[in-house]
């Protein structure tokens, strides 16, 4: 149980905005008998409880599963989204990675596609919408084969796997100097272009679902690399350059199409 | 209502025959006429998202709620180890009917046959659509998919995504829902929550919600209305369930006249990882699939405080394997719960609070290598040491049962609709296919099976004889339920007093897990029926939430919660108190054999219990289901 030999003090530094349009600014609070064996957030729990009991408000962020999974917790801390520890959201992050004495500051995932919502939580209903513009298979229920009727090559959905692992969480849209969500982008396009299923709309795909990014008011890629760095499930640029590549062979095809259907009409 | 009101509407004739005859059975509504029908979907996991996305391809005008601020963070996102399906593809002597028998075994005879046979059917169909819909299935290098086995089973039949299974079948259920809404069929509202039910004549016919963003409360109304909300574990306060999960909208049902399935049935599931101190906030669990490789173990006497590594194989307790030799490592969940709980009850626990038991992966990593232990649980092995900073290749992991699933939940037929006419409820919020225990892998495939499978066909029977858009919008029972829904959150943020709505969920947990958890006494039943009431009014008389109501306010969400968990925990207490056997989950420790295992009774309990709301001062009423197996033979499980 709670040793209280280990137990520290953290001075946080928190940003508060009661609403989109409303100013914010920050406030410091003591979070006192932190154990290290609790995760940022329940040290945050704890702050809030000590607030409501002062008869202040409480912090609101965004969290749900606390698994790393979900993606609905979403801090900028010490300015790296998610924190310190790599490969790691704040709700899995734990209060060992910080020492007896820290300052912290803690923002929400700040750029021009998340508006805040309050406090530290935003509206990312822009991912969303990048999905709708083509993130997915077109198969109706019911339509669908036997699944061992096309045989995919093991490397093939792995990496597919690797990129599908995306929560949808925006780090990497927090993290990028331009607010861009190429990386989100990039995760899905290729996820469903490695895989044979995902061929007939592949061209499509890209080009809707990058259209959509832009429409959204998410910045282009300049090859920061920050996302990268700040994905808690560590996908890389690696699917940026299968974007741009798939996107580079859709706007020729597109093209072609165009003058095609043209000649024919 | 009457028992003769739980009408299951079994279709007649064999059982492997009973689904495609009532499909055939069924009304249609006729393609051009679907668009004038509105469906309210509540809830986007498996079950919601699966069923909200498959009716709008059909062509329904769809209206679909969820809490979390985006779909596709629904809980089913964090379901790890897998899917069942019975595709044989191992050739290891899988079939619909064994894992239709193996379903029913597992949830010790306590489920209904019909609805679980249909689900094993449904079983083969979700793992096309999902691989149709990109879901990235560990495969062979043969490229074809990869199985691995769970816990109660003997053959391998679950499929997998490494340790995030949940989360790409969520996906590809989202990327679906996505598409409709792209498509205009499917309106999506998240975060929404569920307020109440509105029954206007006897039919559901709408919601009252609240926008979570603007605080405003209003309603929606539909031809039929959807329940896919979840199961109510969080009513221990830790559970393994997300923060979010609630009772609330089946609670609310409940309460406008949809009965409450054996509301006692709780799954704790056996490798969580261990509580480490007072301000825990959640449970996260360690997925089963780690049993095919880890071997669970104490130490052989009690007190023993050495270091795992020091501790010799002699004097080591394998005790699963040792009490049931042919399931080992892989007995179902509730016997290697409760399994763990002795041990630790006999002083044998392992780490800090002694509240633990090892699962070692020494001998896993000998013969396989870590490379391919990696590969299997890597992501799994990753978070732990997160959580407890222990390297689990090196030393066994620590883990204790904990809160996992609810098998209770609103009572429904054979189309999935509650005994409210026009109501549907699936997923973990109905109780309809795990009985007493569910299965490893197994609610992931109920979930999906019920949305992409079942309610499209099941709702267009109901919607085929109600004629589209009659309800009442200004109706005396809409305004009702919406001003109700206004009071209550008035009077939660009137009370000003002293208390914060978590440690009253804390104080409810405790109260749950002592008395109503892994082992449960008539006695510590009675205890906890007696003081749940009196909580629920101190909270309400002391509790205190700032903050307005026409605001983004989450201590606001969680005391509405808070105060329907407060509610509830009373009923499953009267479930569990009633229930006078031990079968699955509900071990009654009056109900046991000499050796500790559960002894059912089938001649007064061989039913579902279905208990209706009559009102804040009276008792509920209890309705039985008798349960009746033609197919499966009755008998004591054993997987000795
Ligand atoms: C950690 C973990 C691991 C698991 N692993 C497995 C596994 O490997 N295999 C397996 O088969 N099962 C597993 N399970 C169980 C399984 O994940 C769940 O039973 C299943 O996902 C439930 O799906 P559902 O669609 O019924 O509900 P959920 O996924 O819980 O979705 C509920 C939906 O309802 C919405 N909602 C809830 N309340 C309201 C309200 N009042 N108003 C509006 N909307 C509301 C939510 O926003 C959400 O969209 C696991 C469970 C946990 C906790
Ligand atoms: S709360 Fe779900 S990822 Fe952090």
């Amino acid at each position: 149980m709670s040793d209280k030999a280990r137990d520290m003090r953290i001075t946080l530094r928190v940003w508060r905005q009661a609403g989109p349009g409303a100013p914010g600014r920050f406030e410091t609070y003591q979070a006192e008998r932190v154990s290290p064996d609790m995760s940022f957030l329940e040290m945050i729990d704890v702050v809030n409880e000590d607030l409501i009991g002062r008869g202040q408000e409480p912090i609101a962020f965004d969290h749900d599963c606390r698994e790393g999974i979900c993606g609905m917790c979403s801090m900028v801390i010490d300015g790296v989204p998610h924190g310190p520890h790599r490969g790691t959201t704040t709700c899995q992050l734990h209060m060992r990675s910080f020492a007896d004495g820290d300052t912290v500051t803690v923002e929400p995932f700040r750029a021009r596609g998340f508006p805040v919502v309050r406090d530290l939580a935003v509206d990312r209903s822009a991912l969303d919408r990048i999905i709708q513009a083509g993130g997915f298979i077109g198969v109706a229920t019911g339509n669908a084969p036997d699944a061992n009727a096309m045989p995919v090559p093991k490397e093939a959905s792995d990496r597919a796997m690797d990129a599908a692992q995306c929560i949808g969480c925006g780090a990497c849209v927090a993290a990028c100097p331009n607010a861009s969500a190429m990386l989100f982008t990039a995760a899905k396009v290729t996820h469903l272009g490695l895989l044979p299923q995902g061929q007939p709309e592949r061209y499509r795909r890209v080009l809707g679902m990058v259209t959509q990014m832009d429409l959204e008011g998410f910045g282009g890629c300049t090859n920061f690399g920050e996302c990268q760095e700040a994905c808690p499930k560590e996908i890389g640029v690696w699917t940026i350059a299968r974007l741009n590549a798939d996107y580079l062979k859709g706007t020729v095809t597109a093209r072609d199409d165009a003058r095609a259907g043209g000649e024919a009409g | 209502m009457s028992t003769a009101r739980l009408d299951a509407k079994v279709p007649g004739g064999p059982i492997a025959d009973k689904w495609d005859r009532h499909k055939f059975e069924m009304k249609l509504v006729n393609p051009a006429n679907k668009r004038k029908y509105t469906i309210i979907v509540v809830g986007t996991g498996l079950a919601g998202g699966s069923a909200a996305a498959s009716l709008g391809e059909l062509g329904y005008n769809v209206l679909n709620f969820c809490i979390q601020d985006s779909p596709r963070r629904a809980h089913s996102i964090a379901a790890q180890g897998g899917i069942n399906a019975a595709k044989n593809y191992q050739n290891d002597g899988d079939s619909v009917y064994r894992l239709f028998y193996d379903t029913i075994k597992g949830g010790d005879f306590r489920a209904r046959e019909a609805n679980v046979y249909r689900l094993a059917e449904a079983s083969v169909s979700i793992i096309d659509q999902c691989v149709a819909q990109g879901v990235p299935f560990a495969r062979e290098y043969g490229g074809l998919l990869a199985n691995r086995s769970f816990g109660g089973a003997q053959v391998s039949r679950t499929f997998y995504a490494r340790g995030q299974t949940g989360q790409q079948l969520l996906l590809g259920a989202y990327s679906a829902l996505e598409r409709q809404i792209a498509a205009g069929s499917v309106t999506m509202q998240a975060r929404t929550e569920m307020l109440d039910l509105i029954v206007q004549d006897g039919r559901a016919v709408g919601i009252v919600v609240r926008d979570l963003v603007s605080g405003k409360v209003e309603s929606h109304f539909g031809d039929a209305v959807v329940l896919a909300t979840g199961g109510y574990g969080n009513v221990f306060y830790l559970s393994t369930n997300a923060k979010g999960s609630n009772v609330t909208a089946t609670w609310r049902a409940y309460k406008r006249g949809a009965a409450f399935g054996n509301p006692c049935y709780t799954q704790i599931h056996p490798t969580c990882i261990p509580v480490s101190g007072d301000y825990q906030s959640k449970l996260t669990l360690m997925s089963e699939s780690l049993r095919n490789d880890g071997r669970v173990w104490v130490p052989k006497a009690g007190g023993d405080k050495r270091r795992p590594q020091d501790i010799p194989e002699s004097e080591r307790d394998y005790y699963l394997e040792r009490k049931y030799p042919s399931f080992g490592n892989l007995s179902p969940r509730d016997i290697a719960s409760r399994a763990a709980k002795e041990a630790c009850d006999e002083g044998r626990g392992v780490g800090e609070t002694g509240l633990g038991v090892y699962l070692d992966f020494a001998d896993a990593i000998k013969r396989l290598g870590e490379a391919k232990i990696r590969e299997r649980y890597g992501n799994l092995f990753d978070m732990y040491e997160r959580i407890t900073g222990e390297n689990p290749y090196r030393l066994p992991m620590r883990i204790f049962p904990a809160v996992h699933y609810t098998m209770g939940g609103l009572w429904v037929d054979y189309n999935l609709m509650s005994t409210v006419p026009g109501l549907f409820v699936l997923g973990e919020a109905n109780f309809s296919d795990h009985g007493a225990n569910r299965l490893g892998a197994s609610a992931l495939m109920q979930g999906l099976a019920d949305g992409y499978f079942v309610i499209p066909y099941t709702i267009g029977n109901y919607l085929a004889q109600v004629k589209p858009g009659s309800w009442a919008a200004g109706a005396a029972e809409a305004r009702a339920a919406e001003s109700g829904a206004v009071g209550r959150i008035d009077r939660l943020l009137g009370i000003n007093g002293t208390r914060t709505v978590d440690s009253f969920h804390r104080e409810l947990g405790r109260i749950m897990w002592n008395d109503c958890g892994m082992a449960r006494k008539a006695e510590g039943l009675r205890n906890a029926i007696a003081r749940i009431p009196e909580l629920r009014d101190e909270f309400w008389r002391s509790v205190r939430v700032l903050g307005r109501g026409e605001s983004f306010n989450q201590s606001l969400e969680k005391a509405g919660r808070v105060a329907d968990f407060l509610e509830f925990g009373e009923l499953m207490c009267r479930d569990a108190l009633h229930r006078e056997e031990s079968c699955g989950g509900h071990f009654r420790v009056e109900h046991q054999t000499p050796d500790g295992e559960a002894r059912r009774n089938d001649e007064q309990f061989c039913y579902v219990a279905a208990w209706e709301y009559r009102g804040e001062a009276a008792e509920p009423a209890l309705h039985r289901e008798p349960l009746h197996f033609e197919n499966i033979k009755l008998a004591t499980r054993s997987y000795k």
